[in-house]
């Protein structure tokens, strides 16, 4: 075991998925000499070799077609887009040939690829860095969409990824790459696509999350706890397959929800959410299910972050107000 | 442009393939045209949903799939039926397809055809991407992909281009200039002279051919899938031809073309030509002719009559097939739909 940064779980869990099956290969940006924009490659090609970890041209589509080939030939290919708004050149490749070749061969060829991207904001990144549209994958059927948001998750998520016999679309919350630490086994260890984490215990509310905002969750949890009410905090870890089951059982519990996401409020992951929940556990809410979001605005730049991203005041007070109610 | 047989059957150079080999091209082809008759007369019956044929363009697929060893990789697109069959697909599952049933797109274990691509342009890089994997594995696989002078217009022509000259990779990108992008005309898509010299900007070598040409197109493709397997790279082919029928079953080009222009590829037939070469080395009578028909009309028929019988996709299936192992949300549903 040893302390480490979401960004170095990754690196090591990449090391781990090299070391341990030849099919796995990493193409992608910079991700060679660099190691990457985030240095989650970091020493992977002098390890490796430049026959694993290749630098690509700037291509998107290209990078993940071509991975998409390489899955289909046997290999398991790890691609890694430089940030969530760089991956709309391959939004075509991605719904029209990754999602679907299971489908549209009848199963006979398959893509068991993962593609790694950073996203979310709150780093005061330039234009198109700070993107957090998860849910427009997270609607794609044919693809597993999965978001970490602590080292171990990373680790176990990320090698589950690369198992994965589908496609994976593996979210890393830029935020906190660098933001959080803890003890990660170095074991070859997995954990579960679809089922997500309960964080912390509560009777009285549920707060739902992921990735970035699971930080501002937590706090906001804790401020909570202060005023005496106890409160379950849920990492769903995956977006698509959700874990309906696992939303409902806690709403059912606590009979109070909010979901907080950076993404936009519209037809972001929090309207599934809350569908989920008046579908299944509407008799046993005692207050409707709340949104803090992002607003719908395109992700502003540095000087405005701070008005848009969900803040810990603003999950207090929605939940506050629906612990209420 | 290379030429071996003129279009009045004429040996234009040292033919490298033997009467029988020209015998077994001629047989293909009039199979491939056997089959894109039918599947016009089908989709006229309402018995296929929209059909792209391909007639005029058999001798440039026939030709390119021949080059290819039973193993290697096909990327082609929803106009390459006979590309696609004589590299291994069968008749009956090109037909299936048709039909509007995703079965159709799932070749026997071995026959390392991708289900036509439906999208322009997107499935060049997927044969870079094969090719690539094939090369790191050490086996000497080459991948080939089919596309029309339209998707060279597509940015992942770009990209597929450039990746496979820089990473290398086996790959043979086989363009079949048809003349037409639906409607748009070969000359207005592109200022270049030819689409063989854009190889030339990625570094990788490009071959002009008369795509009428079958054993042309097989010697061409044929160099290019040599180099390929040995390790020396990719090659872009631009196999001149002409798309002789409407783009699809749902098109009509009287609205862009002139109808004169069409006779005139008519003249230039692709199995015409071999027909005459053949006849003039004793190797075509009219009695083998009839028998060749009448076998690829019952190859046809046999196809379709399978195409047809198989049985009506049940609900789960268009489920069961999204992922792997059936996930949560997916197999609420399957409890849905079948209710």
């Amino acid at each position: 075991m040893s302390e480490l940064t979401l960004a170095q779980s990754l690196n090591a869990a990449l090391a781990t998925a090299l070391e341990s099956d030849d099919r796995v290969v990493l193409l992608g940006e910079d991700i060679g000499r660099t190691g990457g924009v985030f240095r989650i490659t970091d020493g992977l090609r002098d390890k490796y070799g430049e026959d694993r970890v290749f630098d690509t041209p700037v291509a998107e589509s290209g990078i993940v077609g071509a991975a998409f080939g390489m899955a289909i030939a046997g290999m398991r290919p790890v691609a890694e887009l430089q940030f969530l708004g760089f991956s709309y050149p391959a939004y075509d490749q991605i719904i029209n040939h990754v999602a679907r070749i299971r489908n549209r061969s009848n199963s006979r060829f398959t893509a068991p690829l993962v593609i790694r991207v950073p996203f979310g904001g709150g780093i005061g990144a330039a234009e198109h860095h700070s993107e957090s549209t998860e849910a427009i994958y997270a609607h794609i059927p044919g693809l597993k969409v999965v978001v970490p948001s602590t080292p171990s998750d990373a680790r176990g998520l990320l090698l589950s990824a690369i198992e994965d016999p589908d496609p994976v679309l593996f979210l890393e919350p830029i935020r906190l790459y660098r933001a959080v630490k803890e003890e990660v086994p170095e074991m070859y260890y997995t954990t579960e696509i679809g089922p997500l984490r309960v964080e912390r215990e509560g009777e009285d509310i549920t707060l739902v999350s992921w990735g970035a905002m699971m930080k501002e969750t937590r706090a906001a949890a804790t401020r909570l706890e202060e005023s005496g009410a106890s409160v379950e905090v849920l990492d769903l870890r995956t977006l698509s397959p959700i874990d309906a089951e696992g939303i409902v059982r806690s709403a059912t519990k606590t009979g109070r929800v909010i979901v907080i996401h950076e993404a936009p409020r519209t037809a972001g992951m929090g309207a599934e959410v809350a569908a989920i929940v008046q579908e299944r556990a509407l008799y046993s809410l005692a207050a409707p299910v709340r949104r803090v979001t992002g607003w719908d605005t395109v992700f502003p730049l540095k000087r405005s972050e701070g008005h848009y991203l969900p803040s810990v005041d603003r999950i207090v007070r929605v939940a506050q107000e629906t612990l209420e109610s | 442009m290379r030429t071996l047989i003129s279009p009045d059957g004429i040996v234009t150079d040292r033919l490298p393939f033997t009467l029988e080999e020209m015998r077994r091209l001629y047989s293909d082809m009039i199979e491939a045209r056997t089959y894109d008759h039918k599947c016009m007369a089908l989709q006229r019956q309402g018995r296929l949903a929209t059909y792209a044929p391909f007639e005029g363009q058999e001798a440039a697929q026939i030709g390119a799939a021949a080059a290819l060893r039973s193993d290697d990789w096909v990327a082609a697109t929803y106009r390459d039926a006979a590309l696609m069959w004589r590299a291994g697909y069968p008749w009956s599952l090109l037909v299936a397809g048709r039909t509007g049933d995703e079965r159709g797109g799932q070749p026997p274990e071995g026959v390392n055809v991708l289900p036509p691509s439906i999208t322009v342009g997107g499935h060049m890089i997927h044969a870079v991407g094969l090719a690539w994997a094939e090369a790191l594995n050490g086996s000497n696989r080459v991948a080939l992909t089919s596309f029309g002078d339209g998707a060279t217009s597509e940015g992942d022509f770009h990209e597929a281009m450039n990746f496979a000259a820089v990473f290398n990779t086996p790959t043979v990108f086989l363009c079949q200039n048809n003349g037409f992008a639906i409607s748009y005309p070969r000359d207005e898509q592109t200022r270049s002279e030819s689409i063989a010299m854009k190889a030339e900007g990625y570094g990788m070598p490009g071959f002009l051919v008369d795509g009428n040409d079958v054993a042309a197109v097989l010697e061409v493709v044929g160099s290019a899938v040599a180099r390929a397997r040995n390790g020396e790279g990719p090659t872009l082919i631009e196999a001149l031809t002409y798309r002789l029928g409407p783009h699809t079953t749902s098109d009509d080009p009287g609205r862009y073309r002139d109808e004169d222009e069409a006779e005139g590829w008519r003249e230039r037939d692709p199995l015409e030509r071999v027909r005459l070469l053949l006849e003039r080395a004793d190797g075509w009578t009219p009695e083998w002719q009839g028998e060749l028909q009448s076998r690829a009309t019952e190859l046809i028929e046999e196809a379709v009559a399978i195409a047809e019988a198989l049985p009506q996709p049940t609900a789960d299936e268009m489920l069961l097939r999204m992922y792997q192992q059936p996930t949560a949300p997916i197999r609420e549903q399957l409890g849905e739909i079948g209710r």
